[in-house]
């Protein structure tokens, strides 16, 4: 069984699962960074997720979309940015605001702009290509999981790293770090900490955008209510887990994604689907457990 | 910060009730610009909102949809007063409806044994999961804030599972299990109103009377205002921390239980986790800051708001679900007005 697992189409649909998770996750950081705790992740990827399949549709093309939610996921993010900053609001109660506003707002419009409820689905929606590379198809590992996959994952991959080397090579990236770990101080450098705030926390929106387009717009073109199902949660955990490092978030991403890939995985070998889905969640809390206890211990 | 910390209004406490008049008329706005952009009447909507919640003949089918709101947002606001976030209600809700359903089927003894075996059983289960994700805060450091909404994922997986497969009433082709014996329901008192209502009712009295005439209700919002001082003072936090939680997933689970008990007869998968008490209760809780009584009366709005929601949808075809959205621009009005009103 283990052996009938690990297969290419393992490593592809683990590979497709990691992209949402590792741009919310990315996105996470740079608020992190910023001194903002973005509790709206889950929120703003289902609005991302809602606004590729209205732009898919009505611009018929995937490339709509895809702008689409990002802008749409950008403009939602001002309610975080402003809110934590300006107005000097709890970031965890506009979190848990912006999460609900997100699942009422999708499912209001769902109906009023498709006249559906649930699930959403159109032959006009035009879905992300996938970028086949024929030659990587035979390299094992990272072969199996790139060699058909779409411009989104590999933007996601790319993304982490670019804004790896922005956090802790650039002046920028410098300045980021500093508003959020001793704002007094970056203040008296001269750094505008408000407006870095409100940039992080918008960057991170159009990052989440692209995590919900990569959702619904990714394997299947369809939206489902909530289809977020958590992801923006489990980012949380990875940014907690990679401490505010886009590299160790990535890492517990592969993780997470390698989880729901084995419990979809498993399904085909005849587990029920309530069971498997649960694979991320417990994978996930189980690694809130074992990091955080290994950081006590070496603490005492 | 405003609170409310006795019996008397004092002005800070004014100051609350005119900002959540404020947030609550803001999102009127904002919904019916978005009422209006959708194509539908807002007025009549808002009209068939008020006259669908609060005219006599509706008026028990809002107390009944009140029940689980009311009990949900105590749930949030008992740990909502020390400073803590319960995000897990959902899986308390369905760990307690599923305990509900199976307790008078399959405990020996009928009637009403098996619903007092079924709520009582449930408010354990609710609340032995609840204290789950406070002891790995407490002991292992994870933050109870991410761990409880996680920990609901498998409790509602597992339970969809058992009303899918080894549970499933298979007479039937849906996800549910078998009927509750007609003699372990709930009374009925009149129209859709059951003794689960009266039930919650005792609980939020308990809850307010607990707040505010005893040491541990002191204790915990000496807690919300500041943690560490109350530790200093001698409260042990950890222990209070899973206390708390256990007495908000109790809530929770009897919550699912009397829903099972008192109006669906069985286990219904989906069914608890659909209507979204869980999130209307949170809601209502941080309207009033986890303050008892204020989260009662907003769980009462929330409850009077949906109820009404189904004969907007029924009359002027504005799709229902705007109500949630109206919920949450209330809460995130207020989130920014808080901060307004400490910046002056």
């Amino acid at each position: 069984m283990i052996q009938s697992l690990f297969t290419p189409f393992l490593f592809q649909s683990a590979a497709q699962a990691i992209t949402p998770i590792l741009l919310a996750a990315v996105a996470g950081v740079i608020c992190g960074r910023a001194g903002v705790f973005n509790l709206a992740l889950e929120g703003q990827m289902l609005v991302g997720a809602f606004a590729a399949i209205v732009g898919s549709y009505f611009g018929h093309s995937a490339f709509a979309g895809v702008a689409a939610a990002m802008v749409s996921a950008t403009v939602f993010s001002l309610i975080l940015g402003y809110g934590a900053t300006i107005f000097r609001g709890d970031p965890v109660v506009i979190g848990i605001g912006m999460n609900l506003l997100a699942s009422g707002l999708t499912a209001y419009l769902l109906r009023v702009i498709f006249g559906v409820s649930g699930t959403f689905s159109d032959p006009g929606v035009v879905g992300l290509g996938r970028i086949t590379i024929a030659g990587l198809a035979g390299v094992p590992l990272l072969g199996w999981a790139f060699a058909r996959q779409s411009a989104v994952t590999w933007a996601a991959w790319a993304l982490t790293a670019l804004i790896s080397v922005v956090q802790f090579r650039t002046p920028v990236g410098l300045r980021l770090r500093g508003v959020g770990e001793q704002p007094e101080a970056a203040s008296t450098l001269g750094i505008d900490v408000v407006r870095y705030r409100i940039v992080a926390v918008l960057v991170a929106g159009a990052l989440t955008g692209l995590a919900g387009a990569q959702l619904s717009l990714g394997a299947v073109s369809v939206f489902a209510e909530d289809m977020s199902a958590g992801r923006g949660w489990i980012a949380v955990v990875a940014v907690m887990l990679g401490r505010n490092n886009p590299l160790y978030a990535a890492a517990a991403c592969v993780l997470f994604g390698f989880a729901d890939a084995i419990g979809v995985n498993l399904q085909s070998h005849g587990l029920p689907n309530q069971l498997t889905d649960m694979a991320p969640y417990v994978v996930t809390l189980l690694a809130l457990v074992i990091t955080h206890r290994r950081r006590i211990i070496g603490a005492a | 910060m405003s609170r409310f910390s006795g019996t008397l209004l004092l002005g800070r406490e004014r100051l609350r009730v005119r900002a959540v008049a404020l947030a609550v008329g803001f999102a009127a706005l904002a919904g019916a610009a978005l009422i209006l952009a959708s194509g539908y009447d807002p007025l009549s909507a808002y009209a068939e909102i008020a006259r669908g919640s609060l005219s006599l003949a509706a008026l028990p089918d809002t107390l009944n949809w009140a029940t689980p709101l009311v009990g949900m947002a105590l749930a949030a606001a008992i740990p909502l007063r020390g400073g803590m976030v319960n995000l897990g209600g959902d899986g308390q809700l369905v760990i307690g409806g599923l305990i509900g359903a199976l307790a008078p089927l399959f405990l020996p003894g009928a009637g009403a044994f098996g619903a007092a075996a079924g709520l009582i059983l449930a408010g354990f289960g609710g609340g032995l999961y609840a204290a789950l994700a406070a002891w790995g805060e407490v002991r292992h450091g994870v933050p109870m804030l991410i761990s409880s909404l996680l920990l609901s994922y498998p409790a509602i997986g597992v339970t969809s599972y058992f009303a899918r497969f080894p549970l499933r009433d298979v007479s039937t082709g849906l996800p549910q299990t078998l009927m509750v014996p007609s003699d372990a329901r709930l009374h009925v008192l009149s129209g859709p109103l059951n003794v689960g209502s009266v039930l919650i009712a005792t609980i939020a009295l308990v809850v307010v009377f607990a707040d505010r005439r005893t040491s541990g209700g002191y204790e915990l919002r000496m807690r919300g205002k500041n943690a560490r001082f109350a530790g200093y003072g001698g409260v042990r936090l950890g222990r209070q921390a899973v206390w708390t939680m256990s007495c908000s997933g109790a809530i929770a689970g009897l919550v699912g239980a009397i829903i099972v008990l008192g109006s669906q007869f069985r286990f219904i998968d989906g069914a608890l986790v659909t209507p979204a008490y869980t999130w209307s209760g949170l809601m209502a809780a941080l309207l009033a800051n986890g303050e008892p009584v204020g989260t009662i009366a907003a769980a009462l709005f929330f409850a009077a708001l949906q109820t009404g929601g189904f004969a907007m949808q029924r009359e002027t075809s504005v799709p229902r679900v705007l109500t949630l959205v109206l919920q949450a621009i209330v809460i995130l009005f207020l989130a920014m007005r808080r901060g307004l009103g400490r910046r002056m």
